[in-house]
This record gives C-alpha cells, structure tokens and sequence, in this order.
C-alpha cells in the first residue's frame, strides 16, 4: 500500500492535496466539509485587515477548459475571520491563514495576526490579479517579494508559504526573491490574469473587467513554472494550477512539487475531488512501484529519474 | 433550457451586477419576477423592450413532487419559485395553496394560480384581504384540519423556521427553498454558505432532514463581505 502522507516545511499533511485560497473557505464550516471530504490540508479565504465585499458580478465566467473569476478579495476582516479559523481548526488537519495587503508591513501585520488566531502555517498571496493595489500588483517584482517574506518573517514563527503569480517576466526569480526573504516554501501558481467579452452587449464579462484564468487550461503553464522553481531553490515548492485527478497532480510531484492545492476542480467535480485525487496518486504510486510520495518529487528533472 | 421548477439563473445586468433569480415561468417561455431590492433589480426595472441581459444556468436542486396531498405556502415574492410548481402540482394531486403577503397590494400570481385546479387561500400580514395574518398561522390551521403529505415552501426565512417547528412532530414531508447572497451560483466561492451546505449546489430547495440540520436557518446569515449577521 503506497504512502500517501508527505511533510512540507514541517506541516504534516495526510495526503499531498490541499484545498487553495478562496474556494469554499470562507466559512468554518465549509472548511470542515472539505476537510471531511478528504483534503489533506486547508488553505483559507484571503483575509485582509477590514471586511470587504469584493468586486460587482459577475464574478466568474465559466469557459470550456477554466473558469475566469474576479472575485476581489471579499472577507470579514482577520478579526472576525478568526472565528471562522476555530471552526476549521476541529477538522485536524493543518490550516494554513492566507492573508493580502498593500503594503510589505500590512501584509506582516496579518501574518502575525494569523498566526495568534491558531493556523499552522501562513500563506502570503502575492500573486491575486483582480484586486487593485494588491496581491499581482505587489508581487510581480523580486525586491517586493523580498520585502514582504523578510517582514513577514519577522513577526511569525510558523512556516511562511508565498504564492506567486505567473504574470512576471520570471516566476524562478520571484521564487529565488522568496526564499532569500526567508520564506519557507513556494506556492505556485495563482491563475492568469485574462478577460473576456460578451459579442452581444459588447462589454466585458466580468464586474471587474479583468480576472484570473484557472482550470484545465493553466495546467502546463503550473507545471512548467514549478518545474523552473524545482532547479531554482531549495525549499519546497507546492504545485496548483488545473489540478482535477490523480495524473494532473502527479505531474506537479514529478516537476517538482511536494503537495498540490485545487480550486476550481470543486467546481466540476465537487468537494469530493479531494478523496478522488488522494486514491488515484495512490494508485498510480502502487501500479508504479513507488511507496512514497516523497519518491516521485522532482523524479522529471535531468538525472533524477 | 431544460429546468425544474425551484431552480434559479444567475441574471446579468450588464455594467452593473449579476444575482441569482428563480424560474417563475418555465416551458415554452421562461421568465423571472422581481422585485426592486437594490442597484441590480433597480436597473433591471429601468431596460426598455430589446435590451438585452445575460443570463447562465438554470443551477442548483429544484423542487420535486412527492405526496397525494400537498400545501404550499408562499410568502411575499416567494410564489416566484413556486408558481410553475403549483401549475405542475394541481395537475395531478390535491393542492392547498397559500398566498401570504403583507399587505392585498402586494400579492402576486393571484390569477395564476386561481386559474390552475389549487385551492387559493389568502393571507395578509395587516388583514387587507383573505386571512388576517401570518401564513404560517394559516398553515397550522390548515394542519390541524387536514392530512397534508408534503410541504412546499418559499418566503420569509422565519416563515421556513416557522412551519419547520410546526411540523417537528408530525409525519409531513417538507421541502423549502433558501435564499444567500449568492455570487459564483456554481459551488466554489462560499458566499452562499449555510451550515456547511451551499445554497447555489446542494440548494436552493433542501428537505426534511437537510432543513432541520441548518442550525442557522431563521437565525443568521452571511453579507456580501463573509460576515454572520442576523436573518
């Protein structure tokens, strides 16, 4: 029987999936459905400092091969999230606080935040496209990402994820820029900034206009980009991007990755994607020969097969 | 568009804002009903004739049709989500009827549904037409004289909490549909979150059991911002 727990950064995850920022996480209990649902970790809503409502719908399109959301950020606030945090901590498996801002020092404030309201590890969005003044916007250059990791870091003890956008020249370099900001694992992708029209009204989809591509259709491009993290740094590197059965995550292990988040896949294939991706890494692991997760990570790579 | 009555669309006024409508009619023609509520209805109510709205879906678990013997409650805009269902129903079993509304100006699809085999019955809030009251008192009494199989209901939350108390005891199946603020309509973004259950996917229409478990049903709900405030 193949082994399906993996360690990243010191959280222990009963199976390499886990559920990514902003999709049933809202609530507590939402959580707790997914956790029930057989996710091996959960990351929650990005949470900011106040409440917002995020953007005018629509707020997604759904396409053949993805789906396109701006959203905008909607959340209570960290104050009253952490309530929310409680309920999800009763699943017992590791919770990990994501958390936005528009500055390097605001983003740290809510690291710290996070990490008294009881998660396991914080996620650092640096990378959401459809909110203005946040997550892309901040970053999509090296010296930013920098910045934000060495703040962050110093105000919280537990491990520090950092996910990244694909909208950059260079994500090896916005990954490099994280680990010398000490941060303790990769996080890559967050979706495509995209747009699409309506021919009869003549106007974008979108309330905000412009969104973020996720699905299916990102998969190469998640793949390709934590293939280039994988030879770029040392610390763990958590694949995400069109994730919806066991191949598309073993393909993310075998670039690199030693976890998986999925998001959209909960739309086509519903919360229980997770248990669905769990049994089929199992069994391709058994089918193969291969007892470990561990033993897959990074086996595409030149001299590792 | 192939729908079942209790399903909804999510509705696109471009430049404006998307929500989810019930289904009011379904068939040859589908329509929706509204009432202006905020920004979106209002600017839905401003389109001229040829205007054009986007529209996706249908989504979510509609009504089904169970029982012999069947009451339907609706209270205010909530006969949206019932109409084609007391049109389908009274087709083929014994229907109750109750339009409740606040006041006799504000009953809708009274001539509707006078017009399919149902038995009408009228209540109002301040007595301006048919009962004077709450629906759900007209309900209680109605169970009190008569063996009902099944409930069918859309309205007012505490209206849904109300005849899930009154029948607690009693062998009567029940079927309610929900209302969250609702965003994605496809079961990924959580704002239409209950208890654990969306409102978009595993709703609107939930039963018996399913209803019963929602500890905050007629008790709180969610803003647009994720925040729990009362119903």
């Amino acid at each position: 029987m193949a082994d399906l727990a993996v360690e990243v950064c010191g959280l222990r995850l009963r199976n390499p999936t886990m559920l990514a920022a902003g999709v049933l996480d809202e609530t507590g209990r939402s959580m707790l459905e997914v956790a029930k649902a057989g996710a091996g970790a959960i990351v929650t809503k990005s949470i900011g400092r106040e409440p917002r409502e995020g953007h005018a719908g629509p707020c997604v399109v759904e396409l053949d091969y993805g789906l396109l959301n701006a959203m905008g950020l909607p959340n209570p606030g960290m104050r009253l999230y952490s309530e929310e945090i409680r309920t999800a901590k009763k699943a017992r498996i590791p919770i990990i606080g994501s958390v936005f801002g528009s500055t390097a020092s605001e983003i740290a404030e809510l690291a710290a935040l996070m990490e008294s309201s009881g998660v396991d590890a914080v996620e650092l969005n640096l990378s959401c496209p459809h909110a203005e003044g946040y997550g892309a916007e901040l970053g999509s250059t090296p010296e930013m990402v920098e910045q934000v990791c060495c703040e962050a870091r110093r105000r919280t003890d537990i491990p520090l994820l950092a996910k990244l956008t694909p909208n950059t020249s260079s994500i090896a370099e916005l990954a490099k820029a994280a680990e010398r900001g000490k941060a303790d694992a990769i996080v890559a992708i967050n979706t495509l900034k995209g747009m699409a029209i309506d021919p009869e009204t003549r106007r974008p989809i979108l309330g905000n206009r412009f969104g973020g591509l996720s699905g299916p259709a990102v998969k190469p491009v998640g793949v390709r980009c934590v293939y280039e993290i994988f030879e770029a740094v040392r610390i763990p590197v958590i694949g995400a991007g069109g994730i919806g059965c066991g191949r598309d995550a073993i393909e993310y292990i075998m670039a690199g990755a030693r976890a998986v988040q999925i998001g959209t896949a909960v739309w086509t294939h519903g919360p229980g994607v997770f248990g669905k991706v769990s049994k089929e890494i199992g069994q391709f692991m058994s089918s193969n020969g291969f007892r470990s997760v561990e033993e897959l990570v990074g086996v595409a790579h030149p001299g590792q097969h | 568009m192939d729908a079942v009555p209790g399903q909804f669309i999510m509705v696109w006024v471009p430049g404006v804002d998307e929500f989810p409508m019930s289904l009011s009619y379904i068939g040859r023609r589908f329509g929706i009903t509204y009432q202006v509520v905020g920004e979106g209805t209002r600017a839905l109510s401003e389109m001229k004739k040829g205007d054009r709205v986007g529209i996706r879906g249908p989504y979510g678990k509609g009504f089904e049709l169970a029982g012999r013997r069947i009451l339907m409650v609706a209270g205010g805009t909530g006969i949206a989500a019932l109409g084609s269902l007391v049109e389908q129903a009274a087709r083929s079993v014994s229907t109750d009827l109750i339009l409740g509304a606040r006041k006799k100006e504000e009953l809708l699809f009274e001539g509707r549904c006078r017009r399919t085999a149902a038995s009408v019955l009228i209540s109002t809030d301040d007595g301006s037409k048919g009962f004077h009251g709450l629906a759900t008192e007209l309900a209680m009494e109605i169970l009190l004289k008569k063996k009902v199989d099944s409930i069918y209901a859309c309205g007012p939350e505490k209206m849904i909490s109300g005849l899930l108390d009154m029948t607690s005891d009693k062998p009567v199946r029940i079927q309610a549909s929900l209302e969250r603020i609702m965003k994605c309509g496809i079961g990924v973004c959580d704002s239409c979150a209950i208890d654990g259950k969306h409102v978009c996917t595993d709703g609107p229409v939930f039963r018996d059991r399913e209803l019963r478990a929602l500890s905050d049903l007629g008790e709180f709900k969610r803003d647009h911002s994720g925040r729990r405030i009362p119903v």
